[in-house]
Protein backbone atom coordinates (compact mmCIF):
# COMPACT_ATOMS: atom_id res chain seq x y z
CA UNK A 1 0.00 0.00 0.00
CA UNK A 2 1.47 3.58 -0.77
CA UNK A 3 2.19 5.77 1.91
CA UNK A 4 -0.13 8.69 0.21
CA UNK A 5 -2.76 9.86 2.07
CA UNK A 6 -4.32 12.15 -0.34
CA UNK A 7 -3.86 10.81 -3.89
CA UNK A 8 -5.36 12.64 -6.76
CA UNK A 9 -5.89 10.69 -10.07
CA UNK A 10 -6.78 12.04 -13.71
CA UNK A 11 -9.15 14.28 -11.89
CA UNK A 12 -11.09 16.46 -14.22
CA UNK A 13 -13.79 18.81 -13.91
CA UNK A 14 -15.97 20.39 -16.68
CA UNK A 15 -18.30 23.14 -15.95
CA UNK A 16 -20.79 24.21 -18.59
CA UNK A 17 -18.69 26.87 -20.47
CA UNK A 18 -15.42 26.35 -18.80
CA UNK A 19 -13.11 22.99 -17.79
CA UNK A 20 -11.81 23.97 -14.59
CA UNK A 21 -9.54 21.59 -13.93
CA UNK A 22 -7.59 19.02 -16.89
CA UNK A 23 -6.92 15.57 -16.21
CA UNK A 24 -4.39 16.16 -12.86
CA UNK A 25 -2.54 13.45 -10.81
CA UNK A 26 -0.60 14.15 -7.62
CA UNK A 27 -0.05 12.29 -4.22
CA UNK A 28 0.80 14.03 -1.10
CA UNK A 29 2.37 11.41 1.66
CA UNK A 30 1.80 11.67 5.38
CA UNK A 31 2.74 14.79 7.40
CA UNK A 32 3.73 17.04 4.11
CA UNK A 33 2.87 20.31 3.76
CA UNK A 34 2.06 21.07 -0.27
CA UNK A 35 1.71 24.36 -1.40
CA UNK A 36 -0.52 25.01 -4.76
CA UNK A 37 0.38 28.13 -6.05
CA UNK A 38 -1.33 29.12 -9.70
CA UNK A 39 -3.28 33.06 -10.56
CA UNK A 40 -6.50 33.66 -9.89
CA UNK A 41 -8.70 31.06 -11.76
CA UNK A 42 -6.42 28.35 -12.34
CA UNK A 43 -8.59 26.09 -11.05
CA UNK A 44 -6.58 25.57 -7.07
CA UNK A 45 -10.39 26.47 -5.39
CA UNK A 46 -12.00 23.84 -7.53
CA UNK A 47 -9.66 21.20 -6.91
CA UNK A 48 -10.20 21.57 -3.25
CA UNK A 49 -13.94 21.91 -3.44
CA UNK A 50 -13.25 18.31 -5.43
CA UNK A 51 -10.84 16.86 -2.45
CA UNK A 52 -13.36 18.04 0.00
CA UNK A 53 -16.40 16.56 -1.82
CA UNK A 54 -18.45 19.80 -2.44
CA UNK A 55 -18.17 19.50 -6.18
CA UNK A 56 -18.46 16.16 -8.17
CA UNK A 57 -15.61 15.50 -10.35
CA UNK A 58 -16.41 15.03 -14.39
CA UNK A 59 -13.83 12.17 -14.09
CA UNK A 60 -11.15 10.86 -11.90
CA UNK A 61 -10.25 10.09 -8.54
CA UNK A 62 -10.02 11.91 -5.24
CA UNK A 63 -8.71 9.32 -2.89
CA UNK A 64 -8.16 10.61 0.73
CA UNK A 65 -6.76 7.68 3.59
CA UNK A 66 -7.12 4.78 0.60
CA UNK A 67 -10.69 5.60 0.49
CA UNK A 68 -12.60 7.17 -2.17
CA UNK A 69 -14.39 10.33 -1.37
CA UNK A 70 -17.01 9.83 -3.17
CA UNK A 71 -18.11 6.86 -1.48
CA UNK A 72 -16.89 7.83 2.08
CA UNK A 73 -17.36 11.09 2.26
CA UNK A 74 -19.11 11.63 6.23
CA UNK A 75 -16.38 9.59 7.29
CA UNK A 76 -13.47 11.06 5.75
CA UNK A 77 -14.83 14.86 6.18
CA UNK A 78 -14.40 13.69 9.78
CA UNK A 79 -10.93 13.17 9.48
CA UNK A 80 -10.64 16.53 7.61
CA UNK A 81 -10.92 20.43 7.86
CA UNK A 82 -10.97 23.58 5.50
CA UNK A 83 -10.01 27.31 6.34
CA UNK A 84 -10.87 29.71 3.80
CA UNK A 85 -11.42 33.66 3.52
CA UNK A 86 -14.08 33.26 1.62
CA UNK A 87 -16.08 31.58 4.12
CA UNK A 88 -17.15 32.56 7.76
CA UNK A 89 -18.53 31.15 11.12
CA UNK A 90 -22.06 32.90 12.11
CA UNK A 91 -21.33 36.52 13.24
CA UNK A 92 -24.16 36.36 15.73
CA UNK A 93 -22.77 33.20 17.60
CA UNK A 94 -20.20 33.97 20.26
CA UNK A 95 -16.79 32.52 19.32
CA UNK A 96 -17.59 30.03 22.19
CA UNK A 97 -20.50 28.99 20.73
CA UNK A 98 -19.27 28.79 17.41
CA UNK A 99 -16.43 26.52 18.63
CA UNK A 100 -18.84 24.31 20.47
CA UNK A 101 -21.00 23.88 17.83
CA UNK A 102 -18.58 22.82 15.44
CA UNK A 103 -17.01 20.69 18.02
CA UNK A 104 -20.09 18.53 18.18
CA UNK A 105 -20.29 18.59 14.69
CA UNK A 106 -16.84 16.80 14.66
CA UNK A 107 -18.25 14.25 17.27
CA UNK A 108 -14.74 15.96 19.67
CA UNK A 109 -14.23 13.88 22.99
CA UNK A 110 -13.72 16.21 26.36
CA UNK A 111 -14.63 19.44 24.13
CA UNK A 112 -14.56 21.83 27.03
CA UNK A 113 -10.90 21.32 27.45
CA UNK A 114 -10.68 21.51 23.74
CA UNK A 115 -11.65 24.43 23.46
CA UNK A 116 -10.02 25.63 26.24
CA UNK A 117 -6.68 24.75 24.86
CA UNK A 118 -7.49 26.38 21.53
CA UNK A 119 -8.49 29.77 23.07
CA UNK A 120 -5.42 30.00 25.22
CA UNK A 121 -3.14 28.76 22.01
CA UNK A 122 -4.86 31.15 19.70
CA UNK A 123 -5.16 34.29 22.40
CA UNK A 124 -9.18 33.79 21.74
CA UNK A 125 -9.77 33.82 26.07
CA UNK A 126 -10.24 37.32 26.49
CA UNK A 127 -13.04 37.02 23.73
CA UNK A 128 -14.95 33.92 24.67
CA UNK A 129 -18.20 35.63 25.05
CA UNK A 130 -17.64 37.98 22.02
CA UNK A 131 -19.88 37.72 18.97
CA UNK A 132 -17.98 36.57 16.21
CA UNK A 133 -19.10 39.29 14.15
CA UNK A 134 -17.55 42.26 16.15
CA UNK A 135 -13.95 40.56 16.43
CA UNK A 136 -11.48 42.20 13.73
CA UNK A 137 -10.75 40.21 10.92
CA UNK A 138 -7.31 38.84 12.52
CA UNK A 139 -9.31 37.76 15.57
CA UNK A 140 -11.58 36.61 13.08
CA UNK A 141 -9.08 34.71 11.48
CA UNK A 142 -8.01 32.96 14.84
CA UNK A 143 -11.28 31.48 15.21
CA UNK A 144 -11.61 30.48 11.96
CA UNK A 145 -8.86 28.46 12.57
CA UNK A 146 -9.56 27.33 15.92
CA UNK A 147 -12.75 25.94 13.93
CA UNK A 148 -10.60 24.00 11.45
CA UNK A 149 -8.40 22.46 14.02
CA UNK A 150 -11.26 21.43 16.67
CA UNK A 151 -10.91 17.67 15.43
CA UNK A 152 -7.51 17.63 15.16
CA UNK A 153 -7.61 16.79 11.45
CA UNK A 154 -5.63 14.28 10.15
CA UNK A 155 -5.36 16.42 6.38
CA UNK A 156 -5.83 20.16 6.77
CA UNK A 157 -6.52 21.87 3.47
CA UNK A 158 -5.75 25.97 3.69
CA UNK A 159 -6.62 28.22 1.39
CA UNK A 160 -5.00 31.19 1.66
CA UNK A 161 -5.20 31.07 5.27
CA UNK A 162 -3.41 34.59 5.55
CA UNK A 163 -5.20 36.84 3.13
CA UNK A 164 -5.93 40.06 3.79
CA UNK A 165 -4.20 39.78 7.37
CA UNK A 166 -1.41 42.46 8.81
CA UNK A 167 2.34 40.87 8.44
CA UNK A 168 2.10 40.62 12.59
CA UNK A 169 -1.23 38.38 12.50
CA UNK A 170 0.01 36.58 9.22
CA UNK A 171 2.92 35.60 10.84
CA UNK A 172 1.63 34.68 13.89
CA UNK A 173 -0.83 32.21 11.97
CA UNK A 174 1.74 30.86 10.23
CA UNK A 175 4.02 30.11 13.27
CA UNK A 176 0.93 28.45 14.61
CA UNK A 177 0.23 26.08 11.50
CA UNK A 178 4.01 25.43 11.70
CA UNK A 179 3.62 23.84 14.71
CA UNK A 180 0.85 22.43 14.31
CA UNK A 181 1.48 20.35 11.47
CA UNK A 182 5.10 19.43 13.25
CA UNK A 183 3.22 18.23 16.87
CA UNK A 184 0.12 16.59 15.44
CA UNK A 185 1.75 14.71 11.84
CA UNK A 186 -0.88 16.22 9.57
CA UNK A 187 -0.72 16.46 6.05
CA UNK A 188 -1.40 19.87 4.67
CA UNK A 189 -2.26 21.31 1.44
CA UNK A 190 -1.44 24.98 1.33
CA UNK A 191 -3.17 27.24 -2.32
CA UNK A 192 -1.47 30.86 -1.58
CA UNK A 193 -0.22 33.72 -3.09
CA UNK A 194 1.88 34.55 -0.36
CA UNK A 195 5.44 33.21 -1.68
CA UNK A 196 7.07 33.38 1.87
CA UNK A 197 4.37 31.86 3.10
CA UNK A 198 4.85 28.80 1.30
CA UNK A 199 8.55 28.89 1.00
CA UNK A 200 8.53 28.76 4.86
CA UNK A 201 5.97 26.18 5.23
CA UNK A 202 6.00 23.84 2.49
CA UNK A 203 7.76 20.64 2.11
CA UNK A 204 7.14 20.85 -1.60
CA UNK A 205 5.31 23.13 -4.15
CA UNK A 206 2.83 22.55 -7.11
CA UNK A 207 2.30 25.44 -9.98
CA UNK A 208 -1.22 25.13 -10.99
CA UNK A 209 -1.88 27.20 -14.51
CA UNK A 210 -5.23 26.84 -16.54
CA UNK A 211 -6.50 23.96 -14.67
CA UNK A 212 -3.01 21.93 -15.03
CA UNK A 213 -0.19 21.04 -12.52
CA UNK A 214 2.46 22.21 -14.39
CA UNK A 215 5.51 21.75 -12.35
CA UNK A 216 6.49 20.41 -8.78
CA UNK A 217 9.21 20.45 -6.84
CA UNK A 218 10.97 22.25 -3.62
CA UNK A 219 10.67 25.65 -3.23
CA UNK A 220 14.64 25.64 -4.00
CA UNK A 221 14.42 23.26 -7.24
CA UNK A 222 12.00 25.22 -8.92
CA UNK A 223 14.04 28.51 -8.29
CA UNK A 224 17.01 26.47 -9.43
CA UNK A 225 15.17 24.70 -12.13
CA UNK A 226 13.56 28.45 -13.50
CA UNK A 227 17.12 30.15 -13.15
CA UNK A 228 15.17 32.26 -10.77
CA UNK A 229 16.19 34.12 -7.27
CA UNK A 230 12.73 33.59 -5.23
CA UNK A 231 9.59 31.46 -5.65
CA UNK A 232 8.00 34.62 -6.37
CA UNK A 233 9.97 35.08 -9.66
CA UNK A 234 9.17 31.39 -10.53
CA UNK A 235 5.66 32.05 -10.22
CA UNK A 236 5.87 35.09 -12.48
CA UNK A 237 7.54 33.37 -14.99
CA UNK A 238 5.07 30.39 -14.98
CA UNK A 239 2.25 32.99 -15.31
CA UNK A 240 3.57 35.10 -17.75
CA UNK A 241 4.52 32.42 -20.27
CA UNK B 1 -27.00 9.02 12.16
CA UNK B 2 -25.58 10.26 14.65
CA UNK B 3 -27.43 12.18 17.20
CA UNK B 4 -24.46 14.85 18.11
CA UNK B 5 -24.40 16.38 14.50
CA UNK B 6 -28.16 16.79 14.28
CA UNK B 7 -27.91 17.64 18.22
CA UNK B 8 -24.72 20.17 16.70
CA UNK B 9 -26.82 21.52 14.06
CA UNK B 10 -29.67 22.63 16.51
CA UNK B 11 -27.65 23.91 18.80
CA UNK B 12 -26.04 26.29 16.07
CA UNK B 13 -29.84 27.77 15.48
CA UNK B 14 -30.74 27.73 19.19
CA UNK B 15 -27.84 29.86 20.33
CA UNK B 16 -28.76 32.21 17.55
CA UNK B 17 -32.93 32.56 19.06
CA UNK B 18 -31.51 32.25 22.61
CA UNK B 19 -28.86 35.75 21.96
CA UNK B 20 -31.33 37.78 20.62
CA UNK B 21 -34.20 39.04 22.17
CA UNK B 22 -35.57 41.02 19.05
CA UNK B 23 -35.19 37.77 17.02
CA UNK B 24 -37.63 36.12 19.87
CA UNK B 25 -39.93 39.02 19.37
CA UNK B 26 -39.79 38.75 15.78
CA UNK B 27 -40.92 35.31 15.81
CA UNK B 28 -44.19 36.30 18.47
CA UNK B 29 -44.98 39.60 16.48
CA UNK B 30 -46.63 37.89 12.95
CA UNK B 31 -48.56 35.30 14.32
CA UNK B 32 -49.87 37.38 17.26
CA UNK B 33 -50.63 40.28 15.10
CA UNK B 34 -52.63 38.25 12.48
CA UNK B 35 -54.75 36.30 15.49
CA UNK B 36 -55.38 39.78 16.56
CA UNK B 37 -56.16 41.13 13.29
CA UNK B 38 -58.54 37.74 12.17
CA UNK B 39 -60.30 37.93 15.85
CA UNK B 40 -61.73 41.49 15.42
CA UNK B 41 -62.56 41.44 12.01
CA UNK B 42 -63.96 37.98 12.63
CA UNK B 43 -66.29 39.82 16.05
CA UNK B 44 -67.14 42.67 13.60
CA UNK B 45 -69.44 40.04 11.86
CA UNK B 46 -71.03 38.55 14.64
CA UNK B 47 -72.21 42.05 15.85
CA UNK B 48 -74.58 42.41 13.47
CA UNK B 49 -76.32 39.06 12.59
CA UNK B 50 -76.98 35.51 13.90
CA UNK B 51 -75.89 34.29 10.65
CA UNK B 52 -71.75 34.40 11.59
CA UNK B 53 -72.69 32.51 15.17
CA UNK B 54 -69.52 30.84 14.53
CA UNK B 55 -67.29 32.94 12.43
CA UNK B 56 -64.77 33.76 15.32
CA UNK B 57 -64.63 30.33 15.94
CA UNK B 58 -64.04 29.32 12.63
CA UNK B 59 -62.10 31.99 11.55
CA UNK B 60 -59.62 32.23 14.17
CA UNK B 61 -59.10 28.82 14.94
CA UNK B 62 -58.11 28.36 10.84
CA UNK B 63 -55.58 31.34 11.10
CA UNK B 64 -53.99 29.82 14.12
CA UNK B 65 -53.78 26.74 11.89
CA UNK B 66 -52.47 28.49 9.19
CA UNK B 67 -50.13 30.25 10.56
CA UNK B 68 -48.58 27.45 12.08
CA UNK B 69 -48.22 25.99 8.68
CA UNK B 70 -47.24 29.19 7.42
CA UNK B 71 -44.13 29.57 10.42
CA UNK B 72 -43.26 25.45 9.91
CA UNK B 73 -42.27 26.50 6.34
CA UNK B 74 -40.71 29.93 6.62
CA UNK B 75 -38.42 28.33 10.02
CA UNK B 76 -37.19 25.88 7.81
CA UNK B 77 -36.39 28.28 5.05
CA UNK B 78 -34.96 30.31 7.30
CA UNK B 79 -32.64 28.15 9.13
CA UNK B 80 -31.11 27.51 5.46
CA UNK B 81 -30.71 31.09 4.69
CA UNK B 82 -29.24 31.94 7.93
CA UNK B 83 -26.83 29.75 6.90
CA UNK B 84 -26.26 31.36 3.36
CA UNK B 85 -26.49 34.99 5.07
CA UNK B 86 -24.23 34.53 7.23
CA UNK B 87 -21.80 32.71 4.72
CA UNK B 88 -21.17 29.75 6.67
CA UNK B 89 -22.85 27.84 4.43
CA UNK B 90 -19.69 25.89 3.38
CA UNK B 91 -18.50 25.78 6.69
CA UNK B 92 -21.68 22.93 7.51
CA UNK B 93 -20.77 20.84 3.90
CA UNK B 94 -16.78 20.52 4.38
CA UNK B 95 -18.09 18.90 8.33
CA UNK B 96 -18.88 15.30 8.40
CA UNK B 97 -22.64 16.14 8.07
CA UNK B 98 -24.98 13.85 5.94
CA UNK B 99 -27.57 15.06 4.05
CA UNK B 100 -30.66 13.14 5.74
CA UNK B 101 -28.94 14.43 9.52
CA UNK B 102 -29.52 18.28 7.59
CA UNK B 103 -33.04 16.96 7.10
CA UNK B 104 -33.72 15.90 10.32
CA UNK B 105 -32.15 18.44 12.32
CA UNK B 106 -33.64 21.24 10.42
CA UNK B 107 -36.99 19.78 10.77
CA UNK B 108 -36.88 19.51 14.66
CA UNK B 109 -35.51 22.71 14.70
CA UNK B 110 -37.77 24.93 12.69
CA UNK B 111 -41.12 22.93 15.19
CA UNK B 112 -38.92 24.70 18.05
CA UNK B 113 -38.93 28.41 15.84
CA UNK B 114 -42.88 27.51 15.20
CA UNK B 115 -43.74 26.86 18.37
CA UNK B 116 -42.27 30.00 19.98
CA UNK B 117 -44.15 32.04 17.80
CA UNK B 118 -47.17 30.23 17.66
CA UNK B 119 -48.20 29.39 21.34
CA UNK B 120 -48.31 33.54 22.84
CA UNK B 121 -50.72 33.20 19.51
CA UNK B 122 -53.00 30.24 20.99
CA UNK B 123 -52.92 31.67 24.16
CA UNK B 124 -53.57 35.11 23.22
CA UNK B 125 -56.96 33.91 21.66
CA UNK B 126 -58.86 32.53 24.55
CA UNK B 127 -58.71 35.89 27.04
CA UNK B 128 -59.44 38.27 24.05
CA UNK B 129 -61.94 36.64 22.13
CA UNK B 130 -63.15 33.61 23.93
CA UNK B 131 -61.26 30.89 20.92
CA UNK B 132 -59.19 27.86 21.99
CA UNK B 133 -58.15 25.72 19.55
CA UNK B 134 -58.21 22.79 21.53
CA UNK B 135 -62.10 22.58 21.28
CA UNK B 136 -60.84 20.93 18.07
CA UNK B 137 -60.07 17.67 20.50
CA UNK B 138 -57.90 14.65 20.08
CA UNK B 139 -58.16 15.46 16.56
CA UNK B 140 -55.68 18.24 16.76
CA UNK B 141 -52.68 16.44 17.21
CA UNK B 142 -53.28 14.82 13.87
CA UNK B 143 -54.03 18.33 12.15
CA UNK B 144 -50.95 19.60 13.39
CA UNK B 145 -48.63 16.70 12.15
CA UNK B 146 -50.04 16.99 8.64
CA UNK B 147 -49.88 20.55 8.99
CA UNK B 148 -46.28 20.25 9.89
CA UNK B 149 -45.19 17.98 7.32
CA UNK B 150 -46.76 19.92 4.53
CA UNK B 151 -44.91 23.49 5.73
CA UNK B 152 -41.96 21.16 6.22
CA UNK B 153 -42.63 19.74 2.39
CA UNK B 154 -42.56 23.23 0.98
CA UNK B 155 -39.30 23.90 3.22
CA UNK B 156 -37.50 21.34 1.78
CA UNK B 157 -38.69 22.20 -1.72
CA UNK B 158 -37.96 25.65 -1.54
CA UNK B 159 -34.55 24.89 0.12
CA UNK B 160 -34.03 22.31 -2.69
CA UNK B 161 -34.22 25.52 -5.13
CA UNK B 162 -31.47 27.27 -2.76
CA UNK B 163 -29.13 24.94 -2.91
CA UNK B 164 -29.04 24.20 -6.22
CA UNK B 165 -29.88 28.06 -7.66
CA UNK B 166 -28.62 29.59 -4.88
CA UNK B 167 -29.97 33.06 -2.81
CA UNK B 168 -31.25 33.95 -6.22
CA UNK B 169 -34.02 31.46 -5.18
CA UNK B 170 -34.69 33.54 -2.18
CA UNK B 171 -37.43 35.50 -3.41
CA UNK B 172 -39.59 31.76 -3.92
CA UNK B 173 -39.11 31.30 -0.39
CA UNK B 174 -41.25 34.08 0.67
CA UNK B 175 -44.36 33.62 -1.82
CA UNK B 176 -44.49 29.94 -1.89
CA UNK B 177 -47.03 29.91 0.74
CA UNK B 178 -48.98 32.81 -0.33
CA UNK B 179 -49.44 31.24 -3.92
CA UNK B 180 -51.36 27.94 -1.92
CA UNK B 181 -53.28 29.74 0.34
CA UNK B 182 -56.40 30.54 -1.69
CA UNK B 183 -56.30 27.02 -3.31
CA UNK B 184 -56.18 25.34 0.20
CA UNK B 185 -59.65 26.73 1.42
CA UNK B 186 -58.59 28.15 4.59
CA UNK B 187 -60.94 29.99 5.18
CA UNK B 188 -63.74 28.97 3.29
CA UNK B 189 -65.83 25.36 2.11
CA UNK B 190 -64.18 23.44 -1.04
CA UNK B 191 -67.72 24.23 -2.59
CA UNK B 192 -66.73 27.94 -3.03
CA UNK B 193 -63.81 27.21 -5.48
CA UNK B 194 -65.07 26.98 -9.46
CA UNK B 195 -65.37 23.72 -10.22
CA UNK B 196 -62.33 22.74 -12.45
CA UNK B 197 -60.35 24.89 -9.52
CA UNK B 198 -61.92 22.55 -6.73
CA UNK B 199 -59.90 19.53 -8.57
CA UNK B 200 -56.76 20.92 -8.66
CA UNK B 201 -57.27 21.79 -4.93
CA UNK B 202 -58.48 18.09 -3.78
CA UNK B 203 -54.70 17.37 -4.85
CA UNK B 204 -53.94 20.02 -1.68
CA UNK B 205 -53.38 18.46 1.92
CA UNK B 206 -55.09 21.86 3.53
CA UNK B 207 -58.33 21.34 1.97
CA UNK B 208 -58.91 18.12 3.74
CA UNK B 209 -57.26 19.72 7.01
CA UNK B 210 -59.47 22.48 6.81
CA UNK B 211 -62.93 21.01 5.91
CA UNK B 212 -61.98 18.97 8.80
CA UNK B 213 -61.40 22.07 11.02
CA UNK B 214 -64.94 23.73 9.71
CA UNK B 215 -66.83 20.11 10.23
CA UNK B 216 -65.80 18.78 14.04
CA UNK B 217 -66.49 23.17 14.98
CA UNK B 218 -69.97 23.35 13.15
CA UNK B 219 -71.15 20.22 13.00
CA UNK B 220 -69.09 18.58 15.95
CA UNK B 221 -68.38 15.30 13.79
CA UNK B 222 -64.73 13.65 13.42
CA UNK B 223 -64.58 12.69 9.94
CA UNK B 224 -61.44 10.56 10.22
CA UNK B 225 -61.46 9.80 6.54
CA UNK B 226 -60.49 13.64 5.79
CA UNK B 227 -57.58 13.23 8.54
CA UNK B 228 -56.26 9.89 6.85
CA UNK B 229 -56.46 11.38 3.19
CA UNK B 230 -54.57 14.76 4.20
CA UNK B 231 -51.90 12.69 6.13
CA UNK B 232 -51.24 9.92 3.24
CA UNK B 233 -51.11 13.38 0.84
CA UNK B 234 -48.89 14.85 3.14
CA UNK B 235 -46.39 11.49 3.36
CA UNK B 236 -46.28 11.24 -0.19
CA UNK B 237 -45.08 14.73 -0.99
CA UNK B 238 -42.92 14.61 1.86
CA UNK B 239 -41.00 11.59 0.36
CA UNK B 240 -41.34 13.22 -2.84
CA UNK B 241 -39.15 16.37 -1.44
CA UNK B 242 -37.01 14.48 0.47
CA UNK B 243 -36.08 12.99 -2.94
CA UNK B 244 -35.72 15.94 -4.31
CA UNK B 245 -33.51 17.56 -1.71
CA UNK B 246 -31.36 14.51 -2.79
CA UNK B 247 -31.25 15.23 -6.11
CA UNK B 248 -30.96 19.34 -5.15
CA UNK B 249 -27.77 18.17 -3.18
CA UNK B 250 -26.15 16.08 -6.01
CA UNK B 251 -26.48 19.04 -8.37
CA UNK B 252 -25.54 21.45 -6.50
CA UNK B 253 -22.18 19.14 -6.23
CA UNK B 254 -22.10 19.04 -9.86
CA UNK B 255 -22.30 22.86 -10.65
CA UNK B 256 -19.66 23.52 -7.26
CA UNK B 257 -22.29 25.85 -6.02
CA UNK B 258 -21.81 24.21 -2.14
CA UNK B 259 -18.64 26.24 -2.46
CA UNK B 260 -19.60 29.60 -3.01
CA UNK B 261 -23.21 29.85 -1.54
CA UNK B 262 -23.27 33.75 -0.17
CA UNK B 263 -24.44 37.09 -0.12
Amino acid sequence: MSDAVIEINNLTKQFKNALAVKNISFKINKGKIIGLLGPNGCGKSTTIGMMLGLIKPTSGTVIINHKNIENNRTSLLGKMNFISPYIELPKKLTVEENLKVYGRLYGVKNLKEKIYDLMKKLNLSEFRSRKTGELSSGQKNRVSLAKALINDPEILLLDEPTASLDPDVGDYIRGFIEDFASNKGSTILLASHNMNEVERLCHEVMMMKNGEIIDRGTSSDLINKHGRKNLEEVFLKIVRE
Amino acid sequence: MKFHRMYALSLRHIYLIKGSLPRILDLIYWPTIQIVLWGFISKFFTLHTDLYNHTVGIILSSAILYDFLFRSSISFNMLFLEEIWSRNFTNLFVAPLKVSEIIIALTATALLRTLIGIIPAILLATPFFGVSIFTLGPSLILLFLSLYLFGITLGLLVTSGLLRYGPAFENIAWSSLFLLAPLGCVYYPLSILPDWLQVVAKILPLVYIFEEVRSILLDNVVNYSNILTALKLNLIYFASAVSIFYLAFYGARKKGTLINVGE
